[in-house]
């Protein structure tokens, strides 16, 4: 690679405030994975484009120079990878080395090709942030931990969430990101598609 | 303020820590590892449950604490000042106006609710350990859903005494899958943890985090002709008449007098002040 210097981007763009803001972050985190079809704020972190505020605002708040992350498609800039260098020091790895994953749902194909932890560690699975257009609450059927009868969430596919979900308690763990917004989805979710007449109120 | 980080631990161990949650709360009832830090008390004071609630806490956060049901025994008392003094965070002894609430060996008799979590401290967080004490078996065990060691023990209980005879601690397994130590909560508590509120469990001096996202199936261990009870004491409160709340036994002279009291006790002064009585209530209290 040519040197190069580092762009003054990505100097900038942290948490005002460390260890309240990324409280404050963690625990919408905690909220949308916890409660999968619910959509939360996420603000404070601000990455170089096309990363959106509330990606940003979760890798600063889970990732540092422990976690190897993957960046795909268009989330793989070189503004990025500084950004990411200076901010949080993970390292940028491919799929099969991946904790966390960045990209859209086209970038981050195929997800299979990320680790679904083992038999004996289950938790040894990436973690998967994928920027949406936007999160909305219609789309697919959600249920199983974490919601009371059904939900409902825009995903980007059906099948491979299904098959996910199929292989439980192996299995990859999303994250949809959108502006300031989070939703999640962890593996334990069992994905269907909508079933038209129940048309949840906005 | 303090001079302390907020809520005490670095933002990099609770960088980790929060990474371990969420791995709880995706697969629950799993045992995360984890690297559990040094804290500033001794282990089984609840290191593992103030980790958690470090690595969980807002600045708009109301922490309660309790001990056993009550918020102002030492144990309680201790973490509610180390959270007062580290994250200058609010408190509370009201179940209803707390945000967070960590707990050692009990859950609120009040149902908890969505926008609250629940953090248990948790001494032994396998449930198979007294079984197989090896952490490679125990850990095959799991990944094999080999669980028939459990229920050899709870029919031993029954051959040795007629019914299952353990009390607290008392195994579940969650969504179907993982067997899970609930911490040593009476088993009068277990049906309660199939609630709206987000329930961690954290084992300090065992580096174990593990997660039941809000209603999931939380189901008890039994067989179909001894099905699980969750019993209490068949007394009412003496302080405040419930016949509905786990009850501490508590001896009040030397000659084999007793009282049974609420083991919540902000339940228990809720209920007081709302009028109720029991068998020992002074007759001029409000």
């Amino acid at each position: 690679m040519p040197e190069r210097q580092m762009s003054e981007q990505s100097l900038i763009g942290a948490f005002e405030a460390p260890p309240q803001d990324a409280a404050r972050a963690f625990r919408a985190a905690l909220e949308a994975l916890a409660r999968p079809g619910s959509i939360h704020e996420i603000k404070g972190g601000k990455a170089p484009a096309p990363v959106s505020e509330a990606a940003a605002s979760l890798l600063l708040t889970l990732c540092d120079p422990e976690t190897p992350l993957c960046l795909m498609g268009a989330h793989d800039t070189p503004a990025i990878r500084d950004w990411i260098a200076f901010q949080i020091g993970a390292p940028i790895v491919g799929p099969a080395k991946a904790m966390f994953a960045l990209g859209t749902w086209a970038a981050l194909q195929p997800v299979t090709a990320f680790p679904i932890g083992t038999a004996e560690y289950p938790d040894r699975s990436t973690t998967l942030i994928v920027e949406m257009e936007r999160l909305s609450q219609d789309g697919m059927r959600l249920t199983g931990p974490g919601i009371e009868t059904t939900a409902s969430l825009t995903l980007p596919a059906l099948e491979p969430f299904q098959m996910n979900a199929a292989l439980f308690p192996l299995g990859l763990d999303f994250y949809f990101t959108s502006g300031t917004q989070i939703a999640g989805l962890p593996r334990s979710t069992t994905v269907s598609p909508e079933t038209g007449a129940e048309m949840e109120a906005d | 303020m303090s001079d302390y980080n907020f809520a005490y631990l670095d933002e990099q161990t609770k960088r980790m820590i929060r990474r371990a949650i969420l791995k709880g709360i995706a697969v629950p009832g799993y045992q995360v590892p984890f690297a559990s830090r040094e804290m500033p008390m001794p282990y089984g004071w609840g290191t593992g449950g103030v980790q958690v609630s470090a690595a969980c806490l807002m600045p708009e956060d109301v922490l309660k604490v309790i001990d056993q049901g009550a918020d102002d025994t030492t144990n309680a008392v201790s973490i509610r000042k180390f959270f007062e003094k580290t994250a200058d965070i609010a408190v509370t002894e009201k179940t209803r106006e707390a945000t967070v609430i960590q707990t050692r060996h009990r859950i609120p008799e009040e149902p908890l609710t969505e926008g609250q979590i629940l953090v248990y401290q948790v001494p032994i967080p396998e449930p198979l350990r007294f079984l197989e004490p090896r952490e490679t078996e125990t850990r095959k065990m799991h990944a094999l859903e080999e669980y028939g060691l459990m229920h050899v023990k709870l029919y031993e209980d029954i051959a040795k005494h007629g019914h299952i005879a353990t009390s607290y601690a008392y195994p579940v397994k969650v969504e179907g899958r993982y067997v899970m130590d609930p911490s040593p909560i009476p088993k009068f508590d277990n049906p309660k943890m199939e609630m709206a509120a987000i329930q961690l469990f954290g084992a300090g001096r065992e580096q174990r985090i593990y997660a039941v996202p809000p209603y999931t199936k939380v189901v008890s261990l039994d067989f179909e002709d001894h099905p699980f009870e969750a019993s209490k004491a068949n007394h009412p409160c003496d302080l405040c008449g419930a016949e509905h709340t786990y009850l501490d036994e508590v001896i009040i002279d030397d000659e084999g007098g007793r009282m049974f009291v609420c083991s919540d006790t902000d339940y228990c002064a809720e209920r007081q002040a709302m009028g109720h009585r029991g068998r020992l209530s002074p007759e001029a209290a409000e």
